[in-house]
């Protein structure tokens, strides 16, 4: 598997993030390195492993009840906003 | 006044309770070697009004007897904890004038427990990296130079907290570990550092890095002062699903108990990879004192732990991806104004993050993309629970394993930043513990050739801090490691 620029643009539209040039560059052959080193796992053989997505098994949980217990901070979860109205984030115009 | 640097917290709660000093002149004495250790660049943020005011209350506490386990112990902070009202930036530009309107569940704890906070401290951008040297405030210097006199890195991601200690500001600190952000920061700067059991300490309140790997843990001058902060910051937190509900034993009366009869596993796995000739004769006088101690060493089996690095920069990187994709230019302090908003995200990101931040997203985005999820991320979880199984079974013949912290010592600044992939490969002892989710503790045994310190790793079966608190408790009274670097930062 080989990235190349094009493979990188691509990621990189996924990620919206912005690149320039030299940045494509750079990363297109620092990513082929490390994913050709990663590559290393297709040497294991994983047939018939049940995968493992977290280590926190512990049977005591349980769910809480579905019932409001907290909130009404309205003006705390938009404090770090860079740009808000009337208790709303702005953001440019996504509708016609 | 140079007393106070070399005091535990243990001794310093002593001394405050026989009146040898009152809680303001030990802040004073925290806040002068803070500011005079600018140069190390240890802190972001330094809170030394806040720590002044709290100290006039807990020396109140202490008047009227009503003192709280850690009354009046300055402590540092990684950017990483929100603390609130207290700028909290991840060392990132996307968060540098982020003040969160919330405190996070563990410095909540502490300080429930009496603690004061000296100040936010530096770490690599969004905790990736280790060295220090991803930060968007710039990197952080070990106080300890290398022989030929030359700045070496503190480790990572959590090097402000490891340097801060080393250098005496503020008598201990917290840190996080996703792949050994403690454990080899602690390893390289002569300082105890633990990473406890996932779930053990709530998540809630810390800057998300990679959700399934991340816990909040001491840096501390001794083994036993790591136990007081662990025993502080772990509770039940109903806010964090995988926080346990598990009984919380008292991790200080671990460091007292003898190891005698304990089995302590080493895998010969270990033997193979690339570490340095001191820090191997150091493996093996651990082995000695173990032995001497009245221990039992038995030579185990780890057969999937060379697999361990590759699994994690897959795992790693997704869980970031995804956890970094809040970062949009809507909600959090930076954003670059364009015509439409995919502009706007694009711009925003980009100019936000800095480069390993950028890198592993993208290399999270593509394991997870169409096509590559069951190649990539999917193998590696798998490939995680064959890890895991592994040490399941070292742990029906062992209490505890142990090994280096780190294949090298400190390295020089500059010296790895030009290639991230043998970066990574420094985290090859810290990073199958993460995946595992156990409890890992790094302790300080001597000096290598280049007069760095070298740090020892224990690691614990699930939930059990106790064994490896015991044992690196042991290792730390045969090593006598008690040298502290020479202070070339402070200007005469």
């Amino acid at each position: 598997m080989t990235i190349d620029s094009k493979l990188v643009e691509r990621i990189a539209k996924l990620s919206r993030i912005s690149l320039t040039e030299s940045e494509i560059n750079n990363l297109s052959s620092e990513l082929d390195n490390i994913l050709n080193w990663i590559e290393q796992l297709s040497e294991l053989d994983t047939e018939g492993i049940n995968p493992v997505f977290s280590s926190f098994d512990e049977e005591e949980t349980k769910y809480r009840t579905d019932e409001i217990n907290d909130g009404g901070y309205r003006e705390d979860i938009i404090s770090n906003a860079p740009l808000t109205e009337d208790g709303f984030f702005l953001v440019p115009k996504v509708v016609d | 006044m140079a007393e106070f640097s070399n005091l535990s917290i243990k001794e310093t709660i002593s001394s405050l309770k026989n009146k040898d000093f009152s809680v303001s002149e030990l802040v004073d004495f925290h806040i002068t070697s803070m500011e005079s250790g600018r140069e190390l660049n240890a802190f972001i943020t330094e809170t030394s009004d806040i720590a002044r005011k709290k100290a006039i209350d807990c020396d109140q506490s202490y008047l009227k007897g009503e003192e709280k386990p850690l009354e009046g112990i300055p402590l540092g902070i990684k950017d990483m904890f929100c603390t609130k009202g207290v700028k909290t930036t991840a060392s990132s530009k996307m968060l540098e004038n982020f003040i969160p309107p919330y405190e996070s569940t563990v410095t909540q704890n502490l300080w429930n427990d009496g603690a004061i906070l000296l100040g936010k401290l530096n770490n690599d951008e969004f905790a990736m990296g280790s060295s220090n040297e991803t930060s968007f405030f710039g990197e952080v210097k070990n106080p300890w130079k290398n022989i030929k006199g030359n700045f070496t890195v503190p480790g990572g991601s959590s090097g402000g907290s490891a340097a801060s200690v080393a250098a005496g500001m503020g008598l201990a600190s917290l840190g996080t570990d996703t792949g050994g952000s403690i454990r080899q920061p602690a390893s390289f700067t002569g300082t105890v550092g633990l990473k406890p059991t996932y779930g053990r300490c709530s998540r809630w309140g810390i800057i998300a890095f990679a959700s399934s790997l991340d816990q909040a843990g001491p840096i501390t001058k001794t083994v036993k002062d790591c136990a007081l902060l662990l025993n502080s910051i772990c509770s039940y937190d109903s806010k964090d699903s995988t926080s346990s509900q598990k009984k919380i034993p008292d991790f200080e009366k671990a460091t007292d108990e003898s190891i005698r009869g304990m089995k302590i596993g080493i895998p010969k796995e270990y033997e193979a990879d690339g570490i340095s000739k001191d820090i191997i004769e150091y493996i093996e006088k651990g082995k000695e004192w173990l032995i001497e101690s009245g221990a039992e060493i038995i030579e185990i089996s780890l057969p999937h732990i060379k697999y361990a690095l590759p699994c994690y920069y897959i795992i790693a990187p997704a869980e970031a991806s995804s956890n970094l994709a809040r970062y949009d230019g809507v909600k959090f302090t930076h954003r670059v104004d364009a015509e439409n908003i995919i502009d706007m995200y694009e711009e925003t990101r980009s100019q936000g993050f800095g480069d390993e931040v950028k890198r592993r997203i993208m290399i999270g985005t593509y394991v997870l993309s169409s096509g590559y999820y069951d190649a990539y991320y999917l193998k590696a979880q798998k490939v995680r629970a064959m890890i895991s199984k592994d040490f399941k079974e070292a742990f029906s013949k062992v209490d505890a394993i142990y090994g280096p912290s780190t294949p090298s010592t400190a390295f020089e600044l500059g010296d790895k930043k030009k290639d991230p992939l043998e970066m990574y490969l420094n985290d090859v002892f810290t990073v199958p513990v993460n995946l595992a989710g156990l409890p890992a503790i790094s302790v300080p045994v001597g000096l290598d050739r280049k007069n760095l310190p070298i740090g020892m790793q224990l690691i614990g079966n699930s939930f059990d801090e106790e064994s490896i608190l015991s044992i690196a408790s042991c290792i730390e009274k045969s090593a006598k490691f008690d040298l502290n670097p020479n202070r070339w930062w402070i200007n005469e």
